[in-house]
């Protein structure tokens, strides 16, 4: 696999949030506003990155039996990190992403990747990996967030992340006919659903049409 | 009753998984079949019980005292991969049978962000200790009602004519959402 694979893995094929679905507590919940996916796609890639170098500096002398343990202490102090830099200069995210930053300690993606990849790999390839996924990550939590938002309020706003008054983007298309129940929680799992059924169509017509190309 | 309002408020109205989001991955993961639906839900509401007053009397005791309450998350999920390492060490020596039964749903307790999540609540929201407890069983009560009546319902759609691109996670979703929209019905009644 060359080093551009192991890069564009994460963002499409194995899509954490599109395809293996991994991490679906916080694409659900932080999916409310564009500038939150934004913010949260940013955290668990920092988060991501870290862990991915240090789990594969360190994978030669941690013992098998007590690698998770390992892994997870590892993990634990750099969202830890995250939490009080967010806190210190973001805090109108912080506030708004409220229980799902320190919950990133417990989102599958990062333990799964330190486990199937970074363990096995050097350290080149498993921050390539770690770049991948993260961005992968935030697409998907981008694309889900602007559905939601374009949906449920008309429009779609983007704040600064380090002074919450300024506003970077802002257009409205619809205002009057927005469905605010998408911005509620069950309105997170409709989108989601549809947009999973959405890619899976869109992956089923591309292997049907394959399929003919190769029968003609 | 202030207690009692706070155990239908967390089961029901703010329900953990419909929600708040936490726990959506044993949600999907563990929903196919309605019965380990129900071990998983006995499960986690045992682990979460425990944990959520361990977590509680080491922060009030342990962290806050000696001032480093910034080790929470890092002392937090240790005792919750332990609790879940005992209970699996414990079932095994006095029930093998249950043990049997939820075998694999086990170790995927420590990755339930429910578990976490209600021990970082348990502090935030300030609760007192009989607070604590009573969240501690009314958060994972409301998981396995959900889990459970979600696993009935995809025992059903597994026979339902499906368009093939929505089969299997992305129809699942959209249940879980009108299970959801029920949900927020009863909102007005705490």
């Amino acid at each position: 696999m060359s080093k551009l694979d192991i890069l564009k893995n994460g963002l499409f094929k194995e899509n954490p949030i599109f395809t293996l679905l991994l991490g679906m507590c916080s694409a659900l919940a932080i999916t409310t506003t564009v500038t939150n996916a934004i913010g949260m796609g940013v955290a668990v890639t920092a988060v991501l990155i870290c862990s991915n170098i240090i789990i594969s500096a360190i994978r030669k002398i941690v013992p098998n039996e007590i690698r998770i343990p390992v892994y997870i202490v590892v993990i634990a102090t750099l969202v830890k990190s995250v939490q009080l830099i967010m806190n210190a200069y973001t805090p109108e995210l912080y506030t708004s992403l409220g229980v799902f930053i320190p919950l990133i300690v417990v989102n599958c993606i990062i333990l799964g990747r330190a486990e199937s990849f970074a363990s096995k790999h050097g350290l080149f390839d498993s921050l390539l990996d770690a770049i991948g996924m993260g961005l992968g990550y935030t697409l998907a939590v981008v694309v889900i967030s602007a559905f939601r938002e374009l949906v449920g309020t008309g429009g779609i706003t983007l704040n600064n992340p380090l002074n919450a008054e300024q506003v970077l983007f802002s257009f409205n298309l619809f205002k009057d006919y927005a469905i605010s129940s998408f911005t509620s929680p069950a309105g997170a799992f409709l989108s989601l659903g549809l947009i999973l059924g959405v890619i899976e169509g869109y992956r089923n017509f591309k292997a049907n049409r394959a399929k003919k190309a190769e029968v003609k | 009753m202030e207690l009692f309002g706070l155990f239908i408020s967390l089961a029901l109205v703010n329900n953990v998984v419909l929600n708040r989001f936490l726990a959506v991955c044993p949600l999907l993961g563990v929903s196919k079949n309605s019965k380990n639906a129900l071990n998983m839900g006995y499960a986690v509401t045992f682990v979460i019980f425990i944990a959520s007053i361990i977590t509680y009397l080491l922060y009030h005791q342990v962290l806050k005292p000696l001032k480093i309450t910034y080790m929470d998350l890092i002392t937090f999920i240790l005792v919750i991969a332990s609790l879940v390492q005992f209970v699996e060490m414990f079932l095994k020596k006095t029930s093998p049978e249950i043990y049997k039964a939820m075998g694999v749903y086990l170790p995927l307790i420590t990755t339930n962000c429910a578990v976490l999540g209600v021990a970082l609540d348990n502090i935030s929201s300030k609760y007192n200790f009989v607070e604590a407890m009573v969240a501690g069983l009314a958060v994972p009560i409301g998981f396995t009602l959900v889990i459970y009546i979600f696993a009935t319902i995809r025992e059903r759609l597994e026979i339902a004519d499906v368009p093939a691109a929505f089969k299997g996670a992305p129809i699942a979703l959209i249940t879980a959402g009108i299970m959801a929209f029920a949900m927020a019905g009863i909102a007005g009644i705490v």
